[in-house]
């Protein structure tokens, strides 16, 4: 293998600086696609600037939203209370990435930047209305996230530009959301389709939830059509889907045709069908574009259907995932 | 080429120089001669390097060495007990019958090892989660999850 130097600078402007002024040089945060690509002879850096040790890139803030640092691993996303319960399809998708070992060094500025179709947690942080922070040598920039993928491992950063974190805008108690991962194995497996929803409902003012003795152990289905009288209203939603294009997607048909009906079951599998509609897989050794898009229907119903119950039971976690 | 970094291994504090192309996985078995943490695929998928970096499973072969620097690295060799005996959790391994060819082996135990560290009584479903990144192709998985199970119950 051929050699590289390795440097490890302590400030976002110092990994900058460094970076001007070095030939074929590659940041480095976590390493667990980098450090592959360089084994298989695919990537051959001079130089790598590790980001791993610069403390402005390793932040969580909750307050009046959610601020996360690009060098935050995907384990302590995943294993964080107030992500589970506020931004509960980010948690879902950080738990899903590759294996523990590779949770544990694995970043979320990493999954973002390397800009996979499949990458897990760009869905939720779509359906999140993330944006991005960029750091370059002129200053700080901000754009929306949707803007910042191209295509296929293709990102918004110039030539030494740093991404310093995400921000998330703070949702109430009524937006649930979601993230499914369908995978032929639980772990260590790229997605062959990822879909994430939030849910915004509007109580006008009245406090909804299931409150009777079955809530518990039945079903959201059941409970929806429970709660069919109250005419709840989908006052925002945000569908979002990885792997059906160069790129991870919005499913903004399928979102318009949601936003201000009253919510049925009946109507997720039309959205779903939509959804769809909007989607253009293709073959690949995972799985075949027909299978996809048909698996399309089937989870953009079901991440709908987990958000609305996360926002109607937000205490339990009763029905079990693995009945899904 | 070569830098000196400094960390703590097996609870003994190292000097050592090292190439910066190295990962941690060649340090710990080329120089170190420690054999017991081992190369499966090389690439992240198998966790068969697996050591424990401050307190977390980490996959050795995607580690590049010189960001071993000041930390604390824990490998199946630093599990001994001082009077040379084996870990309570490598005996649950053998009386369980969870080793076969026993490749895989090391990286298990290391990454149960950081669960039991970090939870008292894991349940099932934590337990299948702290191995998911270990593949065995001999056992089928059950005596080891049982073998891991033995040790959480006995506490």
């Amino acid at each position: 293998m051929k050699g590289y130097e390795y440097h490890k600078p302590q400030t976002v402007k110092e990994a900058i600086d460094l970076m001007e002024g070095l030939e074929n040089a590659k940041y480095i945060a976590g390493g667990t696609d980098v450090m592959v690509l360089i084994r298989q002879k695919k990537l051959v850096p001079a130089r790598l600037i590790s980001l791993r040790n610069i403390g402005d890139l390793n932040y969580m803030e909750t307050e009046g939203g959610l601020r996360i640092g690009s060098a935050v691993t995907h384990n302590s996303i995943a294993k964080n209370d107030f992500v589970q319960r506020r931004y509960s399809a980010l948690a879902d998708a950080a738990k899903k990435v590759g294996s523990l070992q590779i949770r544990n060094v694995a970043t979320m500025g990493g999954n973002i930047c390397n800009a996979a179709p499949s990458a897990d947690t760009a869905c939720p942080l779509l359906v999140l209305d993330a944006s991005v922070i960029i750091a370059g040598k002129t200053g700080e920039r901000e754009m929306s996230l949707d803007d910042f993928f191209l295509g296929p491992n293709k990102v918004a950063l110039e030539k030494g530009e740093i991404v310093k974190g995400f921000t998330m805008p703070a949702f109430g108690e009524n937006t649930g959301s979601a993230y499914f991962k369908h995978t032929r194995r639980q772990a260590m497996d790229l997605p062959m389709l990822g879909v994430a929803a939030r849910v915004t409902i509007d109580i006008g003012g009245s406090e909804v939830g299931c409150k009777d003795a079955f809530c518990t152990v039945d079903s959201i289905s059941n409970i929806l059509k429970r709660l069919e009288d109250e005419k709840l209203v989908c006052e925002d939603v945000r569908i979002a889907m990885g792997v059906v294009a160069p790129r991870p997607i919005r499913a903004r048909k399928a979102e318009e045709a949601l936003k201000g009906k009253v919510i049925s079951e009946k109507l997720f599998e039309e959205i779903g069908e939509i959804a769809a509609s909007e989607s253009q897989p293709r073959d690949s050794i995972r799985g075949e574009a027909w299978y996809r898009r048909d698996m399309v229907k089937v989870l953009t119903k079901r991440a709908i259907l987990k958000a609305v119950d996360r926002v109607i039971r937000p205490d339990d976690t009763i029905w079990p995932d693995r009945l899904w | 080429m070569k830098k000196e970094i400094t960390f703590t291994l097996n609870n003994e504090k190292v000097i050592v120089e090292v190439d910066p192309k190295w990962t941690l996985l060649y340090l710990l078995r080329e120089v170190f001669e420690m054999t017991g943490t081992k190369e499966g695929c090389g690439y992240g998928e198998c966790g068969a390097c697996t050591v424990i970096i401050d307190g977390q499973a980490v996959n050795s072969c995607l580690y590049p060495v010189m960001e071993a620097e000041g930390r604390q690295i824990v490998t199946i060799e630093g599990l001994m007990t001082k009077d040379g005996d084996l870990d309570p959790l490598q005996k649950a391994f053998v009386d369980e019958g969870a080793v076969q060819c026993g490749f895989c082996i090391p990286g298990m135990i290391m990454s149960s090892k950081a669960l039991l560290d970090e939870k008292e009584k894991p349940t099932e479903d934590e337990i299948k989660e702290s191995i998911e990144g270990n593949l065995c192709r001999c056992t089928g998985y059950v005596k080891i999850i049982d073998a891991i199970k033995t040790v959480a119950d006995r506490r």
